[in-house]
């Protein structure tokens, strides 16, 4: 397999090249950056086959010091994490730019522009997913949202300045706390190392922190996450932002950049700030749930078709939240594999908000909808299929992902995982209620039954195909994520136990914490699902001893 | 002739070692003598190419004394790392100022030749000023530097705010000199000795830490600095004369005095009284927080680009102060890489405004810019990479030099400090980024100015046709969104400015994604700290 460098960059170089082009080749911009998205999806391919879930540790690797002073490397690889995500991140992109070729972007001064900022999008996503040093994943982090500024200000809806800067503003100001916490980390580390500054994942997990420095940077980088996911209380740009963005943007956003922020709790702060997070467990777990059930009413309440899709994200990534948050290897493993099915569905149903505006004069209400399945079989059950893989209907990847979530909150939080049903529930309320209103009952004024185009069909097709292939064959990816994921929570896990013992009299707080630090990578990876249940246990039993 | 020769024998001079100084100090000589030609193409182009060669002869001879550590003119200066890097920065600056100023208004009113002059030797001082090892070069250097400035501030003199300008800074300026004087003489009052490593040296022998006069000496020295570095609380004067000087001078102000403040901030505290880090670093770390909270709040909401550049510099010196509180290698290598890093950054914005200025009658109001990306694409390009940058967004060095910064105050710890400019830099975003909402999502504005709104603008419609009249080969640029505009807001184009602005955001954006020469340039840098 080629070298992941040319993986990261190939899509802008494609759109780059494109754009020079496209002054002496008309439609070369468009077209180009296509081809750079499609070739970009077939690697990502061909790394998922390639991948060995034997070894779980880093593949291809790529490692360059990039900045001696700081300690900064360029170094990229393939993980059990990152393997799927990559894979959906190629797919949305290609799916959106076919999707933009189709449609001229209307009105603008510069249409190659547009692929330009797409392409560079995709770089920088697939650069935060693959980055395995923490300076350069906060570096890629920060990078993948100016494109979106400029794709919500330029070609975006009539607020789109007041979202723009709204949804600007909410991120950078997390990922400037990330960017605080994240030299702090590798400050901190570097006293113990000697002096000897480093930002490479690997070399900082080797060098845990102090409890008290674990606690405050998990809360700077989990303010980062938050707003990106969004979560609850910091949702406040997701509303505007969703109304501004231009779909094909905002397929890759929703689909693929909320999942950067889940993909950043998993990769980076469970392995680095293992105590942190379990300190924060339960504040974490709360705001899961309460993104879940705001989420779920809030898109059931509403009737614009595009928010409808963004609260239910904001519902759908509460799960994620608290399937990570159980900190064990089943709540992480469905958080994942949610991850993935997320990004497959909400993608396609951002999409067919586009085909059902096109149909309802212009309008994203569904209460200007209606009937639209009239005339549209094939329309009507892609979309079907998909409202169908949302609400997580027992045979979908979704079923199997909330499945894996739940149980691994049951074993956390009884109580949360019992509330948390509900939410299962409000789904199919949402989902089934946005497909009715807008394909079944009385046809509104104005709207007009058609059928699905081919050119629409061939942007959607392809997605709804990996969306029937996962519910089919879910394992793929549970297989080839299980031993990256469990070693990626065995250290919070384990932190899990010491707070339990540190409730008895005795306090033996940080020697048994080292202890069952050294002792866990033997058999937290090989050992899987059994062993964390025994580390369960003993942590409920340790509780209940101290008091 | 045997007599004459022994008796006439004066100190050793290391000529080599004041070589890019005698570069300055003679460009300045020589185009003083040029601008008084009467033909008008020496005025007008020979004399900023000479100014340009003095600039590049001194860049030169810098870098023929790389890595050269040694004092010279009886240890009054030192030509080491710092003082050469710096050097460096400052020619650069120098040069894009004249570049900017090619066609300005205030060369052909303060006469070519002065304005040219004036600039070299303002160069000159500071060049000394980074170079200077006690205290009498430091004030020599100082007043070099801040004189001449003074004048150019003033040098459209037809125009009031630019006057206005001039004598506010004078008067400012003054008093920051006579507070640094008074600092240097109570210092000196403490320890008996001018130079810096006598300073250094007494202050460590005689256990004068904690001695008042001292202390004393010290506050008001930092007082004064603050008053040059635009420190708050000692800024006020920075947005009034920003925005009332000239652009070209705006800029050469905003980049070129900063690099030679902070390069005395970190001679003279971290290697002179680098003993008594405990005592001033907390201060200049208040100092510090007061002025990024400052500059950035100050910059919110501002209309005019140059005042909201006059209070973001503000807070970027705060930024940079913060290297120099810890008193490390590691502080002092993170100023002086952001310096060079500030130097591309203000430069890619200030050609902009330079450049919209001359093509709008907006002055450098933010209406100059909206919709600028429809008209002129490529200065659209710069001024977002350097707000991007400004704002420390990656890929830009920006980010590489704040990320740095902030490892230097938390290696050194000051954590809060690192906290702090991260809270700054999120304050900033709500002035940078609706400068390049503005460039790119609005649509332009009507390219008449609103009649008598402002002083400003009205001194700008005055001043734009009569430099449209001396450009006779007006080309009316074909822009496509202004087909109102006449012919006497189009003005030719201005290659030296494009070069300028493309120049400085290639260069921020390249270091920004390949950054080791900058680093390898800054590394000596830092090593003059444990030298005395």
């Amino acid at each position: 397999m080629p070298s992941l460098s040319i993986f990261i960059w190939l899509p802008l170089a494609s759109g780059v090249l494109g754009s020079l082009l496209s002054m002496r080749v008309r439609r070369a911009g468009p077209v180009l950056a296509l081809a750079g998205a499609v070739a970009t999806l077939a690697l990502a391919i061909g790394y998922i086959a390639d991948y060995s879930p034997a070894t779980h540790g880093l593949q291809h690797l790529t490692d360059v010091m990039w900045i001696k002073e700081l300690g900064i490397h360029y170094k990229l690889a393939i993980s059990g994490l990152n393997v799927f995500l990559a894979g959906l991140t190629t797919l949305l992109f290609a799916a959106a730019l076919l999707a933009a070729n189709f449609r001229a972007q209307r009105g603008t001064p510069y249409p190659q522009l547009f692929f330009v900022l797409m392409t560079l999008a995709e770089s920088a996503v697939l650069g935060a997913f693959l980055a395995q040093d923490l300076a350069l994943f906060v570096a890629f982090f920060d990078l993948m949202l100016i494109p979106f500024y400029f794709l919500t200000g330029i070609w975006g809806g009539p607020d789109r300045v007041k979202a723009t800067i709204k949804l600007v503003i909410y991120t950078l100001v997390g990922s400037l706390l990330m960017l605080a916490g994240a030299v702090a980390t590798g400050v901190l580390a570097s006293d113990q190392n000697g002096g000897h500054i480093t930002f490479a994942l690997s070399a900082l997990q080797a060098l845990p922190l102090s409890t008290g420095s674990q606690e405050w940077i998990f809360l700077f980088f989990a303010a980062a996450f938050l707003v990106k996911m969004p979560a609850f209380p910091l949702h406040g740009w997701m509303p505007d932002g969703y109304k501004a963005m231009p779909i094909e943007a905002l397929m890759v956003f929703s689909g693929v950049l909320s999942k950067v922020g889940a993909y950043g709790f998993l990769a980076i702060v469970l392995p680095l700030f293992p105590q942190g997070a379990a300190h924060f467990q339960t504040l974490m777990l709360l705001i899961g749930l309460v993104s879940i059930l705001y989420g779920s009413v809030v898109a059931f309440s509403h009737t614009d078709t595009r928010l409808i899709a963004g609260y239910s994200s904001v519902a759908q990534l509460g799960f994620i939240t608290i399937g990570i948050f159980s900190l064990n290897p089943q709540g992480a493993q469905g958080a994942l594999l949610q991850m993935v099915n997320h990004g497959l569905v909400v993608a396609p149903l951002l999409f067919i908000v586009l085909l059902l505006s096109e149909r309802s004069g212009g309008s994203e209400d569904i209460r200007k909808m209606g009937g639209l399945a009239f005339r549209a079989p094939v329309f009507a059950s892609i979309f079907l299929i998909i409202a169908l893989a949302t609400l997580a209907i027992p045979g979908s990847a979704n079923f199997v992902g909330e499945f894996l979530i739940l149980l691994g909150v049951f074993k956390a939080k009884l109580a949360i995982a019992i509330i948390a049903f509900a939410g299962v529930v409000m789904a199919s309320v949402y989902a089934l209620r946005l497909f009715i209103r807008a394909m079944h009952n009385r046809t509104q004024t104005g709207a007009v039954s058609r059928e699905i185009s081919l050119r629409d069909g061939a942007v959607l097709v392809p997605v709804v195909a990996v969306i029937v292939f996962f519910a089919l064959y879910p394992q793929l990816a549970l297989k080839r994520s299980e031993g990256s994921v469990s070693a990626s929570v065995s250290a919070a896990h384990v932190a899990l136990t010491p707070i339990a013992a540190s409730l008895s009299p005795a306090y033996p707080g940080q020697p048994s914490n080292r202890q069952a630090d050294a002792s866990e990578p033997s058999r937290g990876p090989a050992g899987g699902s059994e062993s964390s249940e025994t580390g369960a246990v003993e942590a409920g039993e340790g509780s209940s001893e101290g008091r | 002739m045997t007599l004459a020769a022994a008796h006439l024998k004066g100190p050793h001079v290391d000529f080599a070692g004041l070589s890019p100084l005698i570069a300055l100090l003679a460009g300045a000589v020589l185009v003083l003598l040029a601008g008084l030609f009467r033909a008008r193409w020496v005025r007008e182009r020979a004399v900023g190419s000479l100014t340009v060669l003095a600039l590049a002869a001194a860049c030169g001879l810098t870098i023929w004394q790389w890595d050269s550590q040694k004092s010279i003119v009886s240890g009054a200066l030192r030509i080491d790392d710092l003082s050469l890097v710096l050097n460096l920065v400052l020619v650069a600056g120098g040069a894009a100022a004249v570049l900017l100023a090619w066609r300005s208004e205030a060369t052909r009113e303060a006469a070519h030749g002065e304005f040219h002059m004036l600039l070299l030797s303002s160069i000159a001082g500071m060049s000394l000023l980074a170079a200077a090892q006690n205290t009498v070069a430091l004030f020599v250097g100082l007043e070099l530097l801040s004189i001449p400035l003074y004048v150019l501030c003033a040098s459209e003199m037809r125009r009031e705010h630019s006057l206005e300008s001039g004598l506010k800074y004078l008067i400012i300026g003054s008093v920051g000199s006579a507070t640094l004087l008074y600092g240097i003489a109570l210092i000196y009052g403490a320890t008996g000795v001018t130079d810096f490593g006598a300073i250094a040296t007494a202050v460590s022998n005689n256990g004068l830490a904690g001695d008042p006069l001292l202390l004393g000496g010290i506050a008001l020295c930092a007082a004064g600095l603050c008053f040059k570095a635009s420190v708050a609380p000692f800024h006020q004067w920075t947005p009034d004369v920003y925005e009332g000087a000239p652009t070209p001078i705006t800029a050469f102000m905003a980049v070129a005095t900063k690099v030679a403040a902070l390069g005395v901030f970190l001679r003279f505290f971290d290697v002179a009284l680098l003993e008594a880090q405990s005592t001033w670093g907390p201060a200049i770390a208040v100092l510090a927080t007061i002025t990024i909270i400052v500059g950035n709040v100050g910059a919110l909401g501002q209309s005019s680009l140059k005042r909201m550049l006059a209070y973001s510099s503000v807070a970027q010196a705060g930024y940079m102060l913060a290297g120099v509180v810890v008193g490390t290698q590691l502080g002092a290598r993170a100023t002086v890489f952001y310096l060079a890093v500030y130097l591309f950054m203000n430069l890619a914005a200030f050609a902009v405004i330079v450049a919209r200025e001359r093509e709008t009658s907006f002055g450098d109001g933010i209406e100059a810019i909206t919709g600028l990306s429809r008209e002129r694409p490529y200065l659209a390009l710069s001024l977002t990479i350097s707000m991007l940058a400004l704002a420390g967004i990656p890929a830009t060095a920006g980010f590489i030099g704040k990320f740095y910064l902030i490892d230097a105050a938390v290696s050194g710890g000051y954590t809060w400090l690192g906290v702090v400019i991260v809270v700054g830099s999120m304050i900033s975003l709500g002035y940078y980024l609706p400068v390049i909402a503005a460039t790119w999502l609005r649509a332009p504005t009507d390219k008449e100015a609103p009649s008598g709104s402002a002083v400003q603008e009205h001194g700008m419609a005055v001043k734009l046709p009569r430099l449209a009249g001396g450009s006779p080969e007006l080309e009316g640029e074909p822009s496509v969104a202004e087909p109102d505009a006449g012919g006497a807001t189009a003005n030719r184009p201005q290659p030296e400015v494009l070069f300028v602005a493309a120049l400085a955001a290639g260069a921020t954006l390249f270091f920004g994604i390949f950054p080791q020469p900058l680093f390898d340039l800054v590394h000596g840098a830092g090593g003059v700290l444990g030298l005395l």
